[in-house]
């Protein structure tokens, strides 16, 4: 067929041609352009500097191999300490919050009046910035005023000074977390179970099966992509978890006094804004995304094999 | 434990047999009863007025200090009734020359207008790409849009875009804070998504043959069809960038902050022990998104819902 045209082509067809071969490359080269300048690029430069001895404001820069790395990982309590903080954070954070998130999804897959204003009810903490969530739940979980040692003085329990121990810092901070997220985690999964065909239910009840049954039995296993979906992105979320940590430090980098609650993330910017040592937070930057990577799979394992055994 | 749901709820839509001009307008909108497969119990019910509470009280909490006075925010039960002190508080935290909060709002509007504006731009030009037009390559471009969604490359880029706006002297310029964000790997994926159910593929091959440009037909045709996508794009863009902290944090000082930047400057400075102004300010900088969700709350729980199961 285009043995056929090609010499009786006109300009007119050329230029459509041109348009038909050209255009789509055109339509999505900014996208690629400033991905490959804001993207793929410092992800380069970071594998460089993480190998360099390089400081804000000195212009020589020596190779020094994996010794960036070495400083992390042997000579750098914090920074293995923050790993251990924010792996902390994120199991206090994630697990209740993945519940809870299922159960209100469940809720809301019922014949419900009004469905929209539930949902939105639900939704509501998204609205409130990270900042905004750290200002309002510091003062909730504060040691001399708090709301919450208000309660526990009421029942006759000893004030506690949250910030000061390592489990009762990731406690408070992982409350703010759950707090924003779980409405819009409950609202994925109520999409993933309004997919489930109606029928399956159906049919269970013809079975005589009871609803608790038919959540575990057909629910669950119907939504495991979606849990793996949101898991991963928990798992990203949280183990970069930066803004929470630090309104409730006062919004400092530190983490608190011995850095019970400083994450990974915030030594990282520790290490670039008040050092201003590029290779060593170049390498911080490369082990949080090992650290991240690992994390993912290990959950994609425990999530794939807790829905391959029911 | 369904029988009894099932028998306790017979008895309610049995006993009306006059059908009511409301009741029956009421009917006819499926959408607005729900379409879960089991009625509410009481424990679904309670359950989700209990999180309803939960996921409102801290905002309600905040309006409640902003209004009346520091003194009331110490101890358990909460204060909860709003005093006549909002207006007053905030005129004094707009009036602060050292919070900046004016500034920062603006800053944050001219930031989170261009940048929503550019990503609903770039990722409809790219949406149509990739879902009706053939070129070379594409499958592997598209993959690593996906790749570019599913990996952190903020914290991993950090370090390096610093380094690169230290050298451009772009330190405390808006131009350093709005570049990195002006492409969105999810932001692509959907429109894709959206184009492919929204354009049959007719229109387009006869716009064709009427002698349309593809560029023609991104403007005259796809863009008309995508309007719905592209405001619920534009929602969830801009509430991303609005709440955004690490990245300004890093390049912004306190003297051009965005908005969160001067709640964190408010909300820690030495000088402002006051907080009901913090509060104050804390809610000035949730008001726009605010407005945002109560106006368009449907679209976003849309949004919401439909992103995650595509």
């Amino acid at each position: 067929m285009t043995t056929d045209t090609a010499p009786r082509r006109t300009w007119r067809e050329r230029l459509s041609r041109a348009d038909m071969k050209a255009t789509p490359y055109a339509l999505v080269s900014p996208y690629f352009i400033l991905f490959a300048l804001f993207g793929l690029f410092p992800m380069g430069y970071t594998l460089y500097a993480s190998m360099h001895s390089w400081k804000l404001g000195y212009d020589d820069r020596e190779f020094v191999g994996l010794d960036n790395f070495k400083f992390l990982l042997f000579d750098y309590d914090r920074f293995n300490w923050s790993v251990v903080n924010t792996l902390g954070m994120f199991i206090l954070a994630t697990v209740p919050q993945l519940v809870c998130a299922m159960m209100v999804a469940n809720a809301l897959n019922k014949r419900l009046r009004r469905p929209m204003l539930w949902r939105m009810l639900v939704l509501a903490p998204i609205v409130t910035s990270v900042v905004a969530v750290g200002v309002i739940f510091s003062r909730i979980w504060g040691q001399e005023y708090g709301m919450v040692n208000g309660f526990l003085d009421l029942v006759g329990i000893e004030k506690i000074d949250w910030q000061a121990g390592r489990f009762s810092s990731w406690l408070a901070i992982a409350s703010m977390v759950d707090w924003r997220w779980m409405g819009y985690n409950a609202l994925i999964f109520l999409a993933a179970m309004q997919t489930i065909p109606r029928n399956l239910y159906e049919a269970a009840t013809v079975d005589g099966a009871s609803q608790r049954q038919q959540f575990w039995k057909i629910t669950v296993p119907q939504l495991k992509p979606v849990i793996i979906f949101t898991v991963f992105v928990s798992s990203v979320g949280g183990m970069t978890l930066f803004v929470e940590p630090m309104m409730f430090g006062s919004g400092r980098l530190g983490g608190g006094t011995d850095g019970q609650f400083q994450t990974t993330a915030m030594v990282l910017v520790d290490i670039l804004r008040t050092h201003g040592n590029y290779g060593i937070s170049a390498a911080a930057g490369w082990l949080l995304f090992l650290v991240i990577g690992i994390v993912a799979a290990v959950n994609f394992l425990v999530v794939n094999r807790i829905q391959g055994n029911k | 434990m369904s029988t009894a749901t099932a028998s306790r709820n017979v008895p309610t839509p049995a006993p009306r047999p006059a059908p009511q001009p409301p009741r029956k307008q009421r009917r006819k909108r499926p959408v607005e009863s729900g379409d879960g497969v089991y009625a509410p119990t009481v424990f679904t019910r309670i359950g989700l007025i209990a999180v309803s509470v939960l996921s409102i009280f801290p905002l309600y909490w905040m309006i409640v200090i902003a209004s009346t006075s520091t003194s009331n925010a110490s101890g358990f039960p909460p204060a909860l009734i709003p005093g006549g002190n909002l207006g007053e508080h905030l005129r004094q935290a707009l009036a602060d020359p050292e919070a900046n909060l004016l500034l920062g709002l603006r800053n944050s509007l001219i930031i989170t207008g261009i940048v929503t504006f550019s990503v609903v731009l770039i990722s409809t030009l790219g949406g149509f790409a990739f879902a009706k037009l053939r070129f070379r390559g594409s499958k592997v471009l598209m993959a690593t849009v996906l790749f570019s969604m599913m990996v952190p490359l903020q914290q991993l880029g950090i370090v390096p875009l610093y380094m690169v706006m230290v050298e451009l002297e772009w330190l405390d310029t808006l131009q350093a804070v709005i570049l990195p964000f002006l492409i969105n790997g999810f932001g692509i994926f959907m429109m894709r998504q959206y184009v492919e159910q929204a354009v049959p593929d007719e229109i387009i091959e006869a716009a064709r043959i009427d002698g349309a440009t593809t560029l023609g037909i991104w403007w005259r045709i796809v863009l008309p069809a995508l309007r719905p996508a592209m405001v619920v794009l534009a929602l969830l863009t801009f509430m991303l960038n609005w709440n955004e902290f690490l990245w300004p944090f890093m390049v912004l000082s306190g003297e051009n902050p965005t908005i969160q930047l001067a709640i964190r400057q408010l909300s820690t400075a030495t000088w402002s022990a006051d907080l009901s102004m913090i509060f104050t300010g804390t809610l000035i900088s949730i008001i726009p998104i605010a407005i945002l969700f109560v106006v368009f709350g449907r679209q976003i729980v849309g949004g919401i819902m439909e992103g995650s199961t595509k």
